[in-house]
């Protein structure tokens, strides 16, 4: 077997182990593509028979139109249960403060849609398409990652994983986040999504676009959600998204290729990282990712 | 193209995150941007140089002590292969993330100070990686720009470790002289030591045999064995009668037509189908994740064993093994955990711990009634019910099981099981 029917054949026994040690899991699914490979994934784990869960989104408001078409385009052609729970509703019911200033995003206040979601249908496991590759807390997580009742991740206290064997015994109100495709790489996920043909969203391949150039950084201006000060300049540039995520943290690179193989030979040649070239939230220090999980993150 | 994993471990500071750090630099696989975020780090050091350790130890914990505590990954490829790096923990509490990162690994490289030679963690991590049976050994003599690159250093070492692993289930042992520091023979062949003709790190890396180890190939160990995971059945009109058992072939091959045996029930049918990728098959083979078909209605659930009719593994209630103890509560004799083995799960205690192993001297300590963290011990369980599994060192994913506390819910061992106890 070659790498990525290794790699694919892993995702699946873990898909599987997540259906055969759990009362009701959920498929956090973004619309992005690791989720969709996830998805994927999961169609060859699970048909003909159904997903034995449901797909859940955490859904900002502050999303691309694009993705959340194709959520609903997805989940609707697969016939598969859509969950979608709103940043929006939890910052009104539970009054939160949102970030305000420059570069404010709501990418934070999802852990807290997302911990209501889970106890709203009393998730036991958590599916997410988080990959070792892309920082490096993640690089440190295990595959059953377990979470206390609060969704912090303790570093320390990690479960030893062995083989693969996966232990997701947890006591009630814990729950356990599941990581597929820890060892794929931003590189394995895009040559997979080209051998298995996967749909994505138009966002990922180049496309004119009027963005506001800031910091170095090419933001969308779709929806309004950026909005432009003074010092920044409003610009009309071929791009395509490199990751797919929150509008207030997700930066476009300026790009030609319109087909799999001409975005998977940019994203060869590159010589920026995934989350260093359009993640913004990740830049605010050392440890911004860590302290996110540790409070009940992705 | 293949894929290696392998792990580095050894002492604390004996420079394996350094290592690390060197091996995906000089091989370009390290980002521009990863690059400036360990630059920006560690502006203000003396020396005006980057710590690449910086690079693999992402813990904020980690950073602040400088030492690693959990197993880190790292990615990265070459023309020749792929690789995953587990970059484990040396201090000796963290010796359970040691454990988890190694058991999926076709390679070690211990790390040796040249300063200090073999010291108790080579001894322990050499033992563990034995026991885990990591086909491949790499001793890295690192900080050899520190013992001026002194071949003789390097021998003693060598001679030292030699004697250490006679004693070990190691059959492929390389020697490697090199500064991670300096980048000496990690990837690039180094000029300050010509006596050495080895390959570089890298180069062994890259052309180490794969081909034979277990669980990678199927004439290594032949005998089909698939743990059934979950059963599919989509109970609508069309697909009234459908019934699959999904589950990853452990190893060996299964044909339609194959006469199988369920475990531990012993009931007998054939495989009337195989389906992988959402499409018929006529064979699935090792590591292969699919879903079984079979000829007769019988009773199969989660934690089953389907296995080649004509051979089968070992079904018993009274099982020895090596054990690594992996938590701070000590384990006694008569102690219950619950027992995983692929994916069935049952109640066990512990009836004896014939003898525990000196890490330094290798030798059996008996009559020993408890065990602490970190400790390596040969122990006979009795199970509630019989487990079908085969001797560790021919099939390592149906010879791996673990122990978990049926309180806590915690994985707190690993047993490589042997077979069955008298």
């Amino acid at each position: 077997m070659d790498y990525l029917d290794q790699l694919e054949s892993e995702a699946i026994h873990i898909m599987r182990e997540v259906a055969g040690q759990f009362e009701r899991p959920a498929l956090l699914f973004s619309g992005g593509k690791d989720s969709i490979t996830l998805v994927h994934l999961a169609r060859k784990a699970f048909r003909p028979g159904k997903f034995p869960f449901p797909l859940v989104h955490i859904d900002t408001g502050h999303n691309f139109q694009e993705a959340l078409d194709f959520r609903d385009w997805l989940a609707n052609s697969l016939g598969e249960r859509l969950i979608v729970r709103y940043v929006e509703d939890t910052i009104r019911e539970k009054k939160l403060k949102e970030p305000t200033g420059r570069n404010a995003t709501r990418n934070g206040l999802q852990t807290f849609t997302l911990l209501d979601a889970i106890e709203e249908f009393e998730f036991d496991c958590c599916i997410g398409g988080a990959r070792r590759d892309e920082e490096k807390a993640r690089a440190k997580e295990r595959v059953f990652s377990v979470r206390d009742e609060f969704g912090s991740w303790d570093p320390k206290r990690q479960r030893p994983e062995l083989w693969n064997l996966y232990n997701g015994r947890i006591h009630k109100g814990e729950n356990v986040r599941v990581f597929p495709i820890s060892n794929w790489t931003e590189l394995d996920v895009w040559n997979y999504i080209r051998r298995e043909n996967i749909a994505l969203p138009s966002l990922y391949f180049a496309h004119d676009r009027e963005l506001i150039l800031r910091d170095g950084k090419l933001m969308a201006t779709a929806g309004g959600v950026i909005q432009a000060d003074t010092d920044d300049q409003i610009v009309t540039r071929r791009v395509r998204f490199r990751t797919v995520g929150d509008i207030s943290c997700t930066a476009a690179s300026e790009s030609e290729a319109e087909t799999l193989d001409t975005v998977i030979d940019e994203i060869q040649a590159t010589r920026i990282s995934e989350r260093g070239e359009t993640r913004m939230d990740d830049q605010l220090s050392e440890a911004a990712m860590e302290d996110r999980k540790k409070g009940g993150y992705f | 193209m293949d894929l290696l994993r392998f792990i580095t471990a050894g002492s604390v500071d004996d420079g394996k995150s350094t290592l690390i750090g060197r091996l995906l630099y000089d091989s370009k696989s390290i980002l521009a941007d990863q690059l400036e975020a360990i630059e920006r780090a560690t502006k203000g050091r003396d020396d005006g140089t980057v710590d690449l350790a910086l690079l693999t130890d992402g813990l904020r914990s980690e950073r602040e002590q400088g030492i690693t505590i959990d197993v880190a990954y790292r990615y990265f490829q070459t023309t020749a292969r792929k690789f995953i790096i587990v970059d484990a923990p040396g201090h000796i509490q963290y010796t359970r993330n040691l454990e988890s990162g190694a058991s999926n690994c076709q390679l070690a490289v211990v790390l040796v100070d040249a300063r200090h030679g073999v010291v108790e963690q080579t001894r322990r991590h050499s033992l563990i990686a034995s026991m885990l049976g990591i086909p491949h050994l790499v001793v890295a003599v690192n900080k050899m720009d520190l013992v001026g690159y002194s071949q003789d250093v390097f021998s003693d070492i060598c001679i030292q470790y030699a004697e250490l692993a006679k004693k070990l289930n190691a059959k492929d042992i390389t020697f490697i002289p090199m500064s991670a520091l300096n980048g000496d023979n990690v990837v690039d062949k180094s000029a300050n030591m010509p006596w050495y003709d080895g390959p570089a790190l890298l180069a062994h890396l890259e052309t180490v045999e794969l081909s034979n180890d277990i669980n990678l190939t199927l004439g290594r160990f032949p005998q089909g064995r698939l743990p059934v995971q979950y059963v599919i059945r989509p109970q609508t009109t069309e697909l009234h009668d459908y019934r699959g058992y999904a589950g990853k072939v452990n190893s060996g091959t299964f044909r339609v037509g194959d006469a199988i045996t369920v475990l531990p029930s012993g009931q007998t049918s054939t495989i009337s189908r195989i389906e992988a990728n959402e499409q018929d098959i006529n064979e699935a083979i090792a590591s292969q994740s699919v879903i079984l078909h079979l000829a007769d209605d019988i009773d199969i659930s989660r934690g089953d064993l389907i296995v080649s009719a004509d051979h089968q593994p070992t079904v018993s209630q009274n099982v020895e093994g090596m054990l690594c103890w992996m938590d701070a509560k000590e384990l006694k004799v008569g102690s219950k955990y619950v027992l995983q083995v692929g994916t069935s799960r049952t109640r066990c205690s512990v009836r004896a711990i014939p003898y525990q192993l000196n890490i330094e001297t290798y030798e059996h300590i008996e009559d020993v009634e408890s065990l602490g963290l970190n400790a390596l011990a040969k122990v006979i369980l009795r199970t509630a019910q019989p487990i079908a599994f085969d001797p560790y060192v021919q099939n390592r994913f149906n010879g791996g099981a673990i122990l978990i506390d049926e309180t806590s819910n915690v994985t707190v061992g690993a047993v490589m099981l042997e077979g069955e106890a008298e």
